[in-house]
C-alpha cells in the first residue's frame, strides 16, 4: 500500500461540485413549477389588471410614464426579491429537515462552494421568475430598457442579496415557522413600503427620510433607472448600498458556516 | 499506514453533556473493524466527528495520515459513510442521488455516471435508478445508501448500523457485500446491534460506553475471554426434572427443553457424556445467544457497576 497518497480533489472537482449543487438546485425549482414559476406570474397579473388597469388611469402619470409602466419594474423586482429568498430559505430548510443536506457536509465541498451553490440557485430562479414576470407585464404594457447594464446588474445583486439573507435565515431555522416569519412580517412589509407602487416624492418629508432607512427602496429604483431611466435615489448610492448588503451577509454566512450553526452540532 | 486514527477525541455539547472523553483508537488499512456499544455510548458521535458532521471540541483526527483540520479535502475525499437514518431526498430519483453524490466529490458527470451505474447495479438498484426515492423499500434504501457512499470509490468506508430493519435475506446479501469490498482493500468501519454481523465480518473490534473506549482488540482475543457459553438443548424424551452436576448449570425451560452453562475448561463432549449417561439423548442444540452478544453484555453491565459505585 502507498504512504504517500494522491490529492484526491483536484481543483476542477471543486467546478464539478459547484455546478452539481447548482443543477440539483434548479431541477428541484422546476420539478415544482407549478409552485415556483407559476403563481408569480398570476399575482404579477393580478396586480397590473387591478393596479394598471383598473386604478393606474385614475392616478395619472408617475415621473412621465403611466402607472402601469411605472409600477412594472418594481413589480418585477419584487418577484425577483421574493423568490430568490424563498428558493434558499425552503431548499436550505427542506435539505436540514430530511437531512439530506449531509450528502453535502460529508463531501469535500468548502464552505465557499456550498454557500456559492445555494446562492446561485436563488439567483437562478430569481431571474427566472424576473423573465417570466416580464414577459406577463409585457402582455399589460410597453416596457423598455434604457441602461442594459445596470438592469442585469441589478438583478444579479438583488438576488444575491437576498439569497443570502435566505440562506441565514434557514441556518437559524428549526421548524417551518420560522422559515415563514421574515417574509411575512419583513420581507413583504419593506417589500410594499420601498417604492414599488410610488414614488418616494409623493410622501412628506418625513416619512422620505424613514423610507431611506428601507433597503429595498435601493434596488427597487436603482432597476427603475435601469429599465426607464428615472429614480428617486442616486444609482452610485443605490449600487453602494446594495453592494455593502450582499458584503455584510455574504461575511455573516461565512463566519455561521464557519462556526457550523444550524449544520454541524 | 493507518486508515483512521483518533487521538485525544473529545466531545462536550452545550448542555455539557461529555460525549467523548478523550478517545484513541486506530483502524489499520485494510481492516474490517466493529465499533460496538449501547446506545448513546457516543459511537454516532464519534462517526460524526470523523465525518465532519460534528464539531469535536479535542482532540485530533487522521484519515490516511491527513489531520482533517490541515487538509479536510483530500481527508473526505477517502471517505464514505452510510448514516444511521436515511438522508436522501424523498423526492429525487435514484440515479440523481447517487449521480449528485458524485459530483459532490469532483467526479466529472461522465465518470459520475459510469460510478452510478457499477455501484447500482452491484446492489441490485439499477432497475429502480428511474423510481424516487422515497417508493423504495427498507432493504433498497439501506442498499441506496451504501451505493451513495462508495461512488466516489473511498478507501474508508464507515457504516452505521447499515442493516438495521432490514430482513435476513438482504442482510446477509449486504454482508457478502461489504465483505467482498473488504476484500477488495477498502477498510471497513462497522457499527451494529446485530452482534452475529460483528462477529462474522470483523477481525478487530472496540467497544465503547459512556464516552470512553473499554475495550480495543483482535476479535479472537475477545471471544476467547468468554468464560462460559449458554447453550439450548432439545432432548429426544420429556424429563422432569434438570439433571444435576458440580461443573454443568443445567436449568428445565419445559419438559423437552435443557438450558445448560458449559464453562470453557469443559468441552461439549463433557455435557454430551454426562447427559447420556443419564439417559438423555439430545436431537439437536444452539447457542442461548451470540458469543460476542454475551461478552458485550458483560462488559458493559460490569461498567455500569463500576460507574454506579463509584456516584
Amino acid at each position: 500500500m502507498s504512504a504517500v497518497l494522491p490529492k484526491p480533489v483536484p481543483s476542477r472537482g471543486y467546478g464539478v461540485a459547484f455546478s452539481t449543487l447548482l443543477r440539483k438546485e434548479i431541477s428541484r425549482f422546476m420539478r415544482i413549477w407549478l409552485q415556483t414559476i407559476l403563481p408569480p406570474a398570476i399575482t404579477m397579473a393580478l396586480y397590473f389588471v387591478i393596479f394598471g388597469n383598473l386604478i393606474g388611469p385614475r392616478i395619472g402619470k408617475m415621473h412621465g410614464f403611466d402607472y402601469m409602466q411605472y409600477i412594472a419594474p418594481g413589480l418585477i423586482m419584487m418577484s425577483v426579491i421574493t423568490n430568490a429568498y424563498s428558493n434558499v430559505v425552503s431548499s436550505l430548510f427542506g435539505a436540514k429537515f430530511q437531512r439530506h443536506i449531509e450528502e453535502i457536509l460529508v463531501a469535500p465541498m468548502p464552505n465557499l462552494l456550498l454557500l456559492s451553490g445555494f446562492v446561485a440557485g436563488g439567483i437562478a430562479r430569481g431571474v427566472v421568475v424576473g423573465i417570466v414576470v416580464t414577459a406577463t407585464a409585457l402582455c399589460f404594457t410597453r416596457l423598455q430598457v434604457e441602461h442594459w447594464f445596470t438592469t442585469i446588474a441589478v438583478v444579479i445583486l438583488t438576488a444575491a442579496l437576498f439569497s443570502l439573507a435566505g440562506f441565514i435565515n434557514a441556518l437559524f431555522a428549526k421548524k417551518f415557522d420560522d422559515i415563514s416569519i421574515v417574509p411575512t412580517f419583513i420581507l413583504t412589509p419593506l417589500t410594499y413600503l420601498g417604492g414599488v407602487f410610488y414614488s418616494i416624492d409623493l410622501l412628506p418629508p418625513f416619512w422620505q427620510q424613514v423610507s431611506l432607512g428601507n433597503p429595498i427602496l435601493y434596488m427597487v429604483n436603482a432597476f427603475r433607472h435601469g429599465m426607464l431611466g428615472v429614480s428617486d435615489i442616486d444609482i452610485g448610492v443605490a449600487f453602494t448600498v446594495i453592494l455593502a448588503f450582499c458584503a455584510a451577509l455574504f461575511t455573516l454566512s461565512m463566519w455561521l458556516l464557519k462556526r457550523g450553526v444550524g449544520l454541524r452540532t | 499506514m493507518n486508515a483512521l486514527e483518533l487521538h485525544a477525541l473529545t466531545k462536550i455539547y452545550g448542555n455539557g453533556h461529555c460525549a467523548l472523553k478523550g478517545i484513541d483508537l486506530s483502524v489499520a488499512d485494510g481492516d474490517f473493524f466493529a465499533l460496538l456499544g449501547p446506545n448513546g455510548a457516543g459511537k454516532s458521535t464519534m462517526i460524526g466527528i470523523i465525518t465532519s458532521l460534528v464539531n469535536k471540541s479535542g482532540g485530533c483526527v487522521r484519515v490516511y495520515g491527513i489531520d482533517i483540520d490541515e487538509d479536510f479535502a483530500a481527508a473526505k475525499s477517502l471517505l464514505g459513510v452510510v448514516p444511521q437514518e436515511f438522508n436522501f431526498s424523498q423526492f429525487e430519483t435514484v440515479w440523481e442521488i447517487v449521480v449528485n453524490q458524485a459530483g459532490f466529490y469532483g467526479l466529472p458527470r461522465d465518470r459520475a455516471e459510469a460510478q452510478a451505474e457499477k455501484y447500482l447495479r452491484r446492489l441490485g438498484l439499477w432497475d429502480r435508478r428511474k423510481d424516487r426515492s422515497r417508493t423504495l423499500s427498507g432493504g433498497m434504501k439501506r442498499r441506496l445508501m451504501i451505493a451513495r457512499a462508495l461512488v466516489h470509490e473511498p478507501r474508508l468506508l464507515i457504516l452505521d448500523e447499515p442493516t438495521a430493519g432490514v430482513d435476513i435475506e438482504v442482510r446477509r446479501s449486504m454482508w457478502d457485500f461489504l465483505a467482498d469490498l473488504n476484500r477488495g482493500g477498502t477498510t471497513v468501519i462497522l457499527t451494529t446491534h446485530y452482534l452475529e454481523e460483528a462477529e462474522r465480518l470483523c477481525r478487530n473490534i472496540a467497544i465503547i460506553d459512556r464516552g470512553l473506549i473499554i475495550e480495543n482488540t483482535t476479535m479472537k482475543d475477545l471471544l476467547a475471554k468468554l468464560h462460559a457459553e449458554t447453550f439450548v438443548l432439545d432432548i429426544g424424551s420429556p424429563v422432569a426434572d434438570a439433571p444435576t452436576h458440580p461443573d454443568f448449570a443445567i436449568s428445565l425451560l419445559d419438559p423437552t427443553t435443557l438450558e445448560a452453562i458449559v464453562d470453557r475448561r469443559y468441552s461439549l463432549n463433557d455435557l454430551f457424556s454426562f447427559l447420556s449417561a443419564q439417559g438423555i439423548s439430545v436431537v439437536s442444540m444452539r447457542n442461548k445467544a451470540n458469543r460476542l452478544e454475551e461478552l458485550f453484555v458483560n462488559m458493559v453491565q460490569d461498567g455500569t457497576r463500576a460507574s454506579g459505585a463509584g456516584h
